[in-house]
């Protein structure tokens, strides 16, 4: 028998950055809030022994447990979904402050051209340029809707950068000037200016300089360590969640955080929730805890899976093209890249910052044209220092053996000869690519696996190609001796890393029907149900995330305080 | 941060040879580079204040702790307060049977030989390295999703079957040794070199074919726990030294790159979580 707590005003699920931002912004307004987060809790002093490559980056140390949870894949439909057994194309977080522990702190804004795709691409080529079976969509929201979001999000967690020559328009600078310039960003630079190309400094979270935010946080600027992805910063000079937004919501006295709280479903009676149902997983106790409003902020397939479980919204079924929640998976197509090898130039790879490095937009979104190219859309290009730790980097040129006497002498010598240009390829809907229930699959309650339904179509193999071709045109233009790049884009396979970029599921759009969520990522079909984060994106952007989500968090804020004074849809 | 200067010239001057690597020298993490980059750090943030005089007294609650194997320094020179050389008793095994480690040795040493550039897997402790991974978490898989039904699933969806990798690694190196007493009439051990590497060759490119588990799974596991052997820090029982890292100019852990990250290379002595833990 569940053991019944109090009522709260608002109940979160997962305490990541959407989680920490609402949390941050209702206590301030005066709401009582409880925040269950599955896994432990997080500080900085975590981080004392975190320069440890094999721990954090081999083992995962910060990520999700997959002997209690993981998901289930399959290419498509005629095949039978096999568990995710081990990390490897993305991982999965865990924990107070969530993936927003072990990003890189990339943190772009999306293009005009993302929010208004369907609407734009329609405009600018016709229907017909969207092939069959695609399903990109409208947001229900366009960039100059959302940028005094992303503003507030830059802000807060002080990110460092300049603007970008080709992206949307901004009302202020960036809250800290751009990160450090290395030599061989320099050579990009130079490189791109030669081609006619527009570089500009990766917006950073890594902070440039000490800087203390509007909430009053102060941190420490980037030493440049070289650990950022799949570790803590040990500084807090990476925006993270816990860092930033969470204290500031615990300083008020009405943010409650309970940890080791797995929530397994959201209660509703006659289309509004009435709370949530969790185990505390320390004592196995199952426990309610009711509530006004429920908001979902956990990881993409965490947000899908509860909602699915818990039977409120309307689940996809890919035959008709019908029902919304599981709909639009997309990914990232992360492998059109270029390595190039520098025989008289040797580089300080080992040190550098997640979001160390310089772009360029030339080639993404709809910012070159499409008329003649067999593919939608693009990806920011970048040479980026994050830090070449060495279990994980020994590149060699193609050809080399990969093992013996002749792969350690060239993973030695090029170790900090080598430099990459990578492209974040953005990913589109399909009807076919989608998330739902496994059959077979649980987890450690007996709940079912999320199930993704998931393969690379003509389309991302094509950008892939594209993509790979410009950065190598970019590092041959850098003076690299040689330069391997993709020539063909596989299958898509879950063993090798690519991103953790997971979107869609829950998406947002002008209308219900064809999206699960309006604008403000309040639920059509439940109204005091907010779902939060890049569950909402109808299709993947070339960029990063996380300031999209930020960004999203924020306006999901003021459209629950709105909610509590007025009720009813908000759009 | 006080530091005892007369060690960090040694750690920084002293050529490393054969002896020292078996000894596993102590190195303070040392360095002009590094100790400015520090001061500097402390400096612009003024993040450290408060945790500067508790380093002071972290740092010497280790320093007196002499009973660490990194504490042990037979190639440096004679220092007033040197005590003999402790053993170091991260070298004896936690899974492997002294058959399996003899195999293991030898056959890591092939996928990292040693070369004029420095020493190979065996002389940096890789074998070591993956008995002590195999006997904890990792070698039960113990955070892997290992729940039942298992099937043979398409090559994109990776690996769906339901041995642990310490049974991996007892089927496979009992295949190796197979093999090579059916090509050879010898265990994989005593080959030469040459035949070592056309057996290995032969799981990876799967020419041999195994029954329970895939030749080439195993190779590539084989050869990717071996790099990780050289290069993760030396507390995980490999990278004896440091070598590993020096080999390639990676300075392990570095608490700020700072004042080189706009230069052009630089040469860093490397520096391990022991010294890390050891100097806070």
């Amino acid at each position: 028998m569940a053991k019944t707590l109090p009522k709260t005003d608002v109940v979160i699920v997962g305490v990541g950055w959407a989680g920490g931002i609402i949390a941050s912004e209702l206590t301030k307004s005066g709401l009582n809030v409880v925040g269950l987060e599955r896994g432990k809790e997080r500080k900085t002093e975590d981080y004392y022994m975190v320069h440890d490559e094999l721990r954090y980056s081999m083992r995962y140390e910060m990520m999700q447990d997959l002997s209690k949870e993981t998901i289930t894949f399959r290419s498509n439909e005629n095949i039978r979904a096999l568990p995710m057994r081990q990390y490897g194309s993305f991982l999965l977080g865990d924990g107070l402050g969530g993936s927003g522990v072990h990003w890189n702190g990339q943190t772009y804004r999306f293009l005009p051209y993302d929010f208004q795709m369907r609407s734009m691409t329609t405009e600018r080529y016709g229907k017909n340029k969207i092939p069959e079976g695609m399903t990109i969509r409208d947001w229900g929201i366009t960039y100059d809707e959302l940028e005094p979001y992303y503003d507030k999000f830059e802000k807060m967690a002080g990110i460092s950068g300049e603007e970008n020559p080709l992206g949307g328009k901004r009302s202020n600078p960036y809250p800290t000037p751009p990160m450090k310039k290395t030599p061989s960003m320099q050579m990009f630079a130079e490189a791109t200016k030669k081609l006619n190309l527009n570089p500009y400094m990766m917006p950073a979270a890594n902070l440039s300089e000490n800087y203390t935010n509007p909430d009053g946080v102060a941190r420490a600027a980037c030493q440049y360590c070289g650990y950022c992805e799949r570790y803590g910063c040990e500084y807090g000079a990476k925006a993270d969640p816990v860092v930033t937004v969470i204290p500031v919501a615990n300083k008020t006295g009405k943010f409650q955080i309970r940890t080791h709280s797995n929530v397994r479903r959201i209660l509703h009676k006659g289309g509004k929730a009435t709370g949530v149902m969790y185990i505390d997983v320390t004592t196995g106790e199952e426990i309610i805890q009711p509530a006004d409003i429920v908001v979902v902020t956990s990881y993409v397939f965490n947000n899908v899976r509860l909602l699915l479980m818990s039977e409120l919204g309307k689940p996809y079924d890919p035959a008709s093209g019908q029902g919304v929640i599981g709909a639009n998976y997309a990914y990232q197509v992360i492998k059109g890249s270029a390595v190039g090898f520098f025989e008289e130039k040797q580089f300080n790879n080992f040190a550098g910052a997640g979001s160390l490095g310089i772009s360029i937009d030339d080639y993404n979104g709809d910012n070159f044209d499409h008329s003649n190219l067999n593919f939608l859309h693009g990806g920011v290009i970048a040479l980026s220092q994050t830090g070449a730790r060495p279990i994980q980097n020994n590149p060699v040129p193609s050809g080399t053996a990969a093992w013996g006497a002749e792969f350690k002498k060239k993973s030695l010598h090029y170790a900090n000869r080598t430099l990459s240009i990578g492209a974040q390829g953005s990913s589109m809907a399909f009807k076919h690519h989608f998330l739902d229930l496994d059959p077979t699959y649980k987890d450690a309650f007996g709940d079912p696996l999320m199930r993704i339904t998931f393969d690379f179509e003509d389309q991302d193999r094509e950008l892939a190609k594209f993509l790979a071709e410009r950065c190598s045109e970019i590092m041959k233009e850098m003076g690299a001796s040689h330069v391997d790049y993709l020539k063909e884009l596989g299958p898509y396979e879950i063993m090798t890393y690519q991103s953790t970029h997971n979107t869609g599921g829950v998406i947002m759009g002008a209308e219900p029907g064809t999206s699960a969520i309006n604008n403000f990522s309040q639920m059509w079909d439940a109204d005091n149900v907010f779902v939060v984060g890049a569950s909402s994106f109808p299709q993947n952007a070339g960029y990063n995330p996380t300031g999209t989500v930020g960004a999203l968090a924020y306006r999901a804020a003021e459209g629950i305080l709105k909610y509590r004074e007025k009720g009813g849809l908000l759009v | 941060m006080e530091r005892n200067s007369s060690r960090d010239t040694t750690a920084l001057e002293e050529p490393k040879d054969q002896a020292s690597l078996e000894d596993s020298s102590s190195g303070p993490d040392s360095g002009q580079v590094h100790d400015s980059s520090r001061r500097k750090f402390l400096v612009n943030s003024g993040y450290v204040l408060g945790t500067l005089a508790v380093g002071g007294v972290i740092s010497s609650l280790f320093g007196c702790a002499k009973d660490g194997e990194d504490n042990a320094d037979s190639s440096a020179p004679a220092d007033d307060n040197k005590e003999a050389a402790a053993p170091n008793y991260n070298r004896a095994l936690m899974y492997f049977t002294q058959a399996q480690f003899r195999i293991v040795e030898a056959a890591t040493e092939r996928i990292f030989p040693e070369d004029e550039s420095g020493p190979g897997a065996k002389k940096l402790g890789v074998a070591f390295f993956i008995d002590h991974q195999l006997a904890g978490d990792w070698g039960f898989n113990g955070r892997d999703y290992m729940n039942p039904p298992f099937f043979a699933g398409e090559k994109e969806q990776g690996y769906q079957g339901r041995l642990k990798r310490r049974e991996l690694f007892d089927i496979g190196l009992r295949e190796l040794d197979n093999y090579s007493q059916t090509t050879h009439g010898k265990g994989f051990a005593e080959l030469e070199p040459d035949q070592q590497d056309a057996a290995l060759k032969a799981f990876e490119t799967e020419e041999v074919k195994l029954t329970t588990i895939s030749a080439g799974s195993f190779f590539k596991m084989l050869r990717s726990a071996t790099l990780e052997g050289v290069y993760s820090d030396p507390l995980y029982g490999g990278n004896l030294n440091m070598e590993g890292w020096r080999m390639r100019n990676y300075p392990g852990s570095q608490m700020s790159y700072l004042n080189i990250i706009e230069k052009d290379f630089t040469k860093i002595e490397p520096s391990s979580l022991q010294a890390h833990l050891a100097s806070h």
